[in-house]
């Protein structure tokens, strides 16, 4: 019994995690309708900002644990929504256009560029991830006992995605973003600056991947530069199964995705973890083809 | 439309298969490291081209090529192994069925992925089949009998010029002679408009499955000759990284255009070895390159070059352009 609920807590939080990665998925998708594979790699950049800023901010903040997690974190968001919408701006943005296939693979290729690029300056080697949460025992009762990490990690991810929630349905700009998920053409005639609207999806999609980027370097304290790959297909198949462009969806997907992985892990085996994600995809994708949460849209001849 | 069987193409075919058995006695005095590339041009060139009929005459989008190849590359494999390395005629003749058997089984693979996800479309049929992928390789990984993440080893070496080039040749035939006859119009009309070829009585659902199957029969047999060329295989070489630079030979080389898809194979195998001194910017070079082609180039290098349709025009001996694909 406290295995399984130390399990539930650590699914959660993994859960969690995914569904902030999900978040930045579903609504590019949501709104220009290619899946961007470069947020994994926003993801793992999140990480190593964190990385190379913790000596810094630790200094600062002088040991200050709760000071310091938060400075990293919203030092973090920032370059990555820096890195996030120049991304968009010179890759995506010419290619509003083409066919999906040819954005996607343009997608890929900045992933790769980012990957083998963080290779490069980086080091492909593993790095120890400082300590930015408090890691402390919060209840040792009955066997049952529970981290303060992924406690940190389930409230800071219900924050941000309250917080989003809060800027999506509540401000100017969120209504045009559910305008242009809407209907792009008819929102740009009803005069929404539409480049405008992109890069601000790509500042809120970029900033909560490289939040998620930080709890997860602090649930598994090793960060390399190919790290975002699985956590980055997992959550965009998180998106997939809520239903695409709904943000509710991702949030449930991901931690549909993250609890079956970590008790699958947990109860059967660990060699099988990377193709949970996948399972679960392909039987939501054939008895419910837009995701549990999706509309069902028919084709338009 | 010439009609006899014996066509051009049928000679060219010939002729290839039997250029490259000469040339295969010669392998042996062959520099061993561009010997390897040669057959590692011959077996991406496999991938692709059988790639290009569902990518690029069928319009569908799929990233699980590689987990067909490790379908068939494992097939073959343990066939081999288990009937003995014999050599001469009866070694050969087991190749040939190992191969086979590898294709036929990726091809059933194939059927099983195609008919649930052919169903969707786009994006959601590329992350679906990149899905199933990834799950053929994660249970390779846990079968103990085929060595699981260790890997198969001590698979004879087989694999040749002659055996890679003839089915490159094979392949290339059934390619142009299917995207010619009635069944690869289909393919094409179901690419242009799905709506409008369904309209038309044709069975869309049906004819993507069978440039599936095929595709994935093709890129069985080219992981069995993979195999036996290497000789050592584990599930990681068959991840979704190179289901990926299969795509990406496809999409540089032009969909559904078979020179230019033939061709950026070739490319795509020579360049990183030819980028090998500059080994730690190799991959960056690729991926940026990859990104300003999609950008000036969106049609792939080769996708609209009016000279290599007039050269394929000339060797596959049509005269008149009959084509009329937009």
């Amino acid at each position: 019994m406290s295995e399984f609920i130390q399990q539930v807590i650590n699914g959660v939080s993994l859960g969690s995690i995914y569904a902030l990665i999900a978040l930045g998925y579903t609504m590019v998708y949501g709104i220009l309708r290619f899946i961007n594979f470069a947020h994994s790699d926003i993801f793992m950049m999140g990480a190593y900002v964190a990385y190379f800023s913790a000596p810094l901010i630790l200094k600062i903040t002088s040991g200050n644990l709760f000071l310091a997690g938060l400075l990293a974190m919203v030092f973090a968001m920032v370059v990555c929504s820096i890195l996030g919408v120049t991304i968009e701006k010179l890759a995506y943005k010419p290619l509003r256009a083409r066919p999906t296939i040819v954005v996607l693979i343009t997608a890929i290729g900045v992933s790769f560029f980012l990957e083998y690029g963080g290779q490069l300056v980086f080091g492909p080697d593993p790095k120890p991830f400082p300590d930015l949460i408090p890691k402390t025992k919060v209840i040792d009762a009955g066997g049952v006992v529970v981290n303060s990490t992924p406690l940190v990690v389930i409230g800071t991810a219900i924050g941000l995605m309250l917080l989003l929630r809060w800027v999506v349905m509540n401000t100017k700009t969120g209504t045009a973003m559910r305008a242009l998920s809407f209907n792009l053409q008819a929102a740009r005639l009803m005069g929404i600056n539409v480049n405008k609207v992109v890069s601000f999806t790509f500042v809120l999609g970029s900033s909560l991947a490289a939040a998620a980027a930080i709890l997860y370097a602090s649930t598994y304290p090793s960060i390399n530069p190919l790290m975002g790959v699985f956590p980055g297909l997992k959550a965009f198949i998180a998106a997939v199964v809520g239903g695409i462009g709904n943000l509710v969806g991702a949030a449930l997907g991901g931690l549909i995705i993250g609890v079956t992985e970590t008790f699958v892990t947990g109860y059967i085996s660990a060699t099988y973890r990377d193709a949970i994600a996948f399972g679960i995809l392909i039987i939501i994708l054939l008895f419910r083809p837009s995701g549990l949460l999706g509309k069902f849209e028919s084709e338009r001849v | 439309m010439q009609s006899s069987f014996l066509n051009s193409r049928t000679y060219l075919l010939l002729a290839v298969i039997l250029v490259s058995a000469v040339v295969a006695q010669f392998q042996s005095s062959f520099n061993a490291y561009y010997y390897q590339i040669i057959i590692y041009i011959g077996i991406n060139v496999i991938l692709a081209s059988s790639l290009n009929l569902v990518n690029g005459f069928t319009g569908q989008f799929s990233l699980g090529h590689a987990g067909f190849m490790a379908v068939g590359a494992y097939t073959a494999s343990v066939i081999t192994s288990q009937l003995g390395a014999t050599p001469g005629v009866l070694g050969s003749f087991i190749f040939l069925l190992a191969l086979l058997s590898g294709g036929l089984t990726a091809s059933f693979f194939g059927l099983l992925v195609g008919i649930p996800s052919l169903r969707l479309k786009g994006d959601y049929l590329a992350i679906v089949t990149l899905g199933f992928g990834e799950i053929i390789r994660v249970v390779i990984q846990n079968l103990e009998f085929l060595g699981g993440a260790r890997g198969f080893t001590g698979i004879a070496k087989k694999t040749d010029f002659f055996w890679v080039f003839t089915v490159v040749a094979i392949l290339m035939y059934v390619l142009s002679n299917l995207i010619r006859s009635t069944y690869g119009k289909g393919f094409l009309a179901v690419r242009d408009d799905e709506v409008a070829a369904e309209a038309m009585g044709i069975n869309a659902t049906r004819y993507k499955v069978v440039a599936f199957v095929t595709g994935a029969f093709f890129a069985g047999i080219a992981g069995g000759l993979y195999a036996h060329f290497v000789t050592y295989i584990n599930p990681s070489q068959f991840s979704f990284v190179k289901s990926i630079e299969i795509v990406v030979m496809v999409i540089i080389g032009g969909m559904g255009h078979s020179v230019g898809v033939f061709i950026s194979a070739v490319l795509l195998t020579v360049l990183p070895e030819a980028l090998r001194p500059i080994a730690e910017y190799r991959m960056v070079i690729y991926s940026l390159a990859l990104v300003v082609i999609m950008i000036a180039r969106p049609q792939g290098l080769f996708g609209d070059s009016e000279v290599f349709t007039k050269l394929w025009r000339l060797i596959s001996g049509r005269a008149k352009p009959k084509e009329s694909r937009t």
